[in-house]
């Protein structure tokens, strides 16, 4: 049993092929390992039973965890929203469509922050997602839940959504792979907005291999998201051994930025095995990088302020009260439907677009977008890649930061640029640092961002760096 | 940075009705997240094209063809409160 649970998705998927795994008995098992969630990272678990579009058969491919973001026909997608509760979609996304037509089944719905706003889980209406490497922490988010699964060892592997880092930071928090993919490289039909310029789904895995395996099911244009164009040649598994040859980007901004001292000795630890590899370590410059917080948060709720407006109370969801008064029911519905994140953001979206600020916000918002895209470009015809750290700090303490919407925002620093210029970033476990207060060591994630779709490129470096790295600790190791 | 009022009036635009209580604490907050941002109004980018989209694309258009659509009683299944088939809501017009 235990042995079933330790192959990687891609050794399950050559051993299925082979004949050398029972597909049926290999699911059954993951779905009981799933069935042990006490993390609160399941909001709702698949038995194999279910009818109609959602059921497959167990074969070919790894069972999947799915971001409950992810409309699937006839299961519930709550969104991680009171006011989707009970809501069970007529028709199932293009990635889920994608990953069920690979032959994976999938094995439940994964917590979020609600409507992906969020970088602890703790804006989940559902409760907060615990840490597997220390329950009294945030898994990160908003892809909390699909981080956790995997790191908890509740799920082979798992696919959520990257808006401004949502993949990448609770892949870093948890000690595992999240790829944020080019922007159009997956369909986004089914995936439920938040800001629909930002928005983009990827995989979450144990191994660079894996999300290789998983990017190469996931992407594809489909006439379904008009701004889904795919991977010209698709993705193929990535064998790269060494890095000589490339050339590895470090913003010199990184060096006035204050973060956490731990998280910066395994960054540099990092860049230090990069040259051991053969790599190339060069100065880039990201001057707008600084501000892209700032424009994110602008262009980000602008964008939810006008996607949650479909949340009225009529056509599906929640409704409460009105007392036959349309406006009234508006209110109600949506006051006592959205949590205080939530909310925050639409107020704040609304702010930003509404008449006398939509130019000294959003207009401007969208040229630092051009210039953070422009500082990119820039660096990419010097180097291969740019590095980053993942997140400042490693997990942070269950409610440490819900008081502070701006200090929880901050946590996005680094991740936020790539997806204001649209380009891919893969995070992978680096390493184990003390959190700033003290106690057990906990994973700390190593961001590598390459140009529009050069994900094969990407996934060749990765690759090559996590098998130089060898990060092989897991949650309760530090227990003993 | 924002007041009361703007708060009250920006919640009206979005249809929430907030708590004393919540606009209170939205005052702050807003005020907290608003001054960060403010930072890049004083940026210079006169001549910077905006950016709305990553991807360039042009308009992206399919043949204006019939094609099947979700039959009427799935697409009310998950409604509040249809009825005669068709989404019903309170009339715009009460007072």
């Amino acid at each position: 049993m235990t042995d079933l649970l330790d192959l990687t998705a891609l050794e399950a998927r050559e051993a299925m092929a082979a004949g050398d795994l029972d597909a049926a008995e290999y699911t059954a098992a993951w779905r009981q390992a799933a069935a042990g969630d006490d993390l609160n990272a399941y909001l709702w678990q698949g038995d194999g039973e279910e009818a109609g579009a959602i059921a497959v058969e167990a074969g070919r491919t790894a069972p999947i965890a799915v971001k409950d973001i992810f409309c699937t026909e006839g299961v519930p997608t709550t969104a991680g929203s009171r006011i989707l509760e009970g809501y069970r979609p007529p028709y199932t996304s293009t990635a889920v469509r994608r990953l069920l037509e690979a032959g994976a089944p999938v094995l439940g719905k994964t917590n979020m922050d609600e409507f992906a706003m969020g970088s602890s889980n703790e804006n989940s209406a559902y409760g907060p997602v615990l840490n597997p490497w220390d329950r009294e922490r945030v898994p990160g988010g908003s892809s909390g839940g699909s981080a956790a699964v995997v790191a908890g060892g509740l799920a082979p592997w798992s696919i959520g959504t990257d808006t401004g880092g949502s993949i990448r930071q609770p892949a870093a928090f948890c000690g595992i792979v999240g790829l944020k993919p080019t922007y159009g490289a997956i369909s986004r039909y089914g995936m439920i907005a938040f800001a629909s310029s930002l928005d983009q789904c990827g995989p979450l895995t144990r191994t660079v291999k894996d999300a290789a395996l998983l990017l190469g099911i996931l992407q594809g244009g489909d006439p379904c998201d008009s701004t889904s164009v795919g991977i010209e040649g698709g993705v193929s598994l990535p064998d790269r051994e060494d890095l000589s040859g490339l050339r590895f980007g470090v913003p010199k901004e990184l060096a006035d930025y204050d973060f956490d001292a731990g998280v910066r000795e395994v960054f540099e630890q990092t860049l230090r095995k990069i040259e051991e590899l053969g790599g190339e370590i060069a100065e880039v410059s990201l001057p707008s990088s600084e501000h892209g917080i700032s424009a994110y948060y602008v262009i980000a709720p602008a964008e939810a302020s006008s996607n949650l407006a479909r949340y009225d109370g009529v056509r599906y969801g929640m409704r409460r009260g009105g007392d036959g008064d349309l406006i009234e029911m508006y209110e109600t519905t949506r006051s006592e439907g959205f949590g205080p994140e939530v909310k925050r953001r639409i107020m704040l979206g609304t702010y930003a677009l509404s008449s006398g600020y939509y130019e000294a916000y959003y207009g401007q918002a969208q040229k630092v977008r051009t210039r953070i895209a422009q500082d990119f470009a820039g660096a990419f015809a010097d180097v291969d890649f740019v590095v980053t750290p993942t997140a400042p700090s490693v997990a942070f303490k269950l409610g440490e930061k819900t008081d502070d919407p701006l200090a929880m925002y901050l946590n996005d620093f680094f991740t936020v640029p790539m997806s204001l210029a649209g380009i891919p970033a893969i995070s992978i476990p680096a390493g184990l640092a003390a959190p700033e207060g003290g106690g057990p060591q906990l994973p700390v994630g190593f961001q590598i961002a390459a140009p529009a779709f050069a994900e094969q490129r990407l996934l060749d470096a990765a690759y090559a760096l996590e098998q130089g790295i060898g990060f092989d600790a897991r949650p309760g190791d530090a227990d003993g | 940075m924002i007041e009361r009022e703007q708060v009250l009036h920006v919640a009206k635009l979005a249809r929430l009705r907030l708590s004393d209580e919540e606009v209170e604490r939205m005052v702050g907050e807003l005020s907290g997240i608003l001054d960060h941002v403010d930072r890049i109004g004083n940026l210079d980018l006169e001549g910077v094209e905006p950016t709305s989209h990553v991807v360039a694309l042009e308009n992206v258009l399919r043949a204006d063809e019939p094609r099947p659509s979700l039959p009427r009683d799935v697409a009310l299944a998950s409604a509040p409160e249809p009825q005669d088939g068709a989404f019903r809501a309170p009339s715009p017009q009460a007072e």
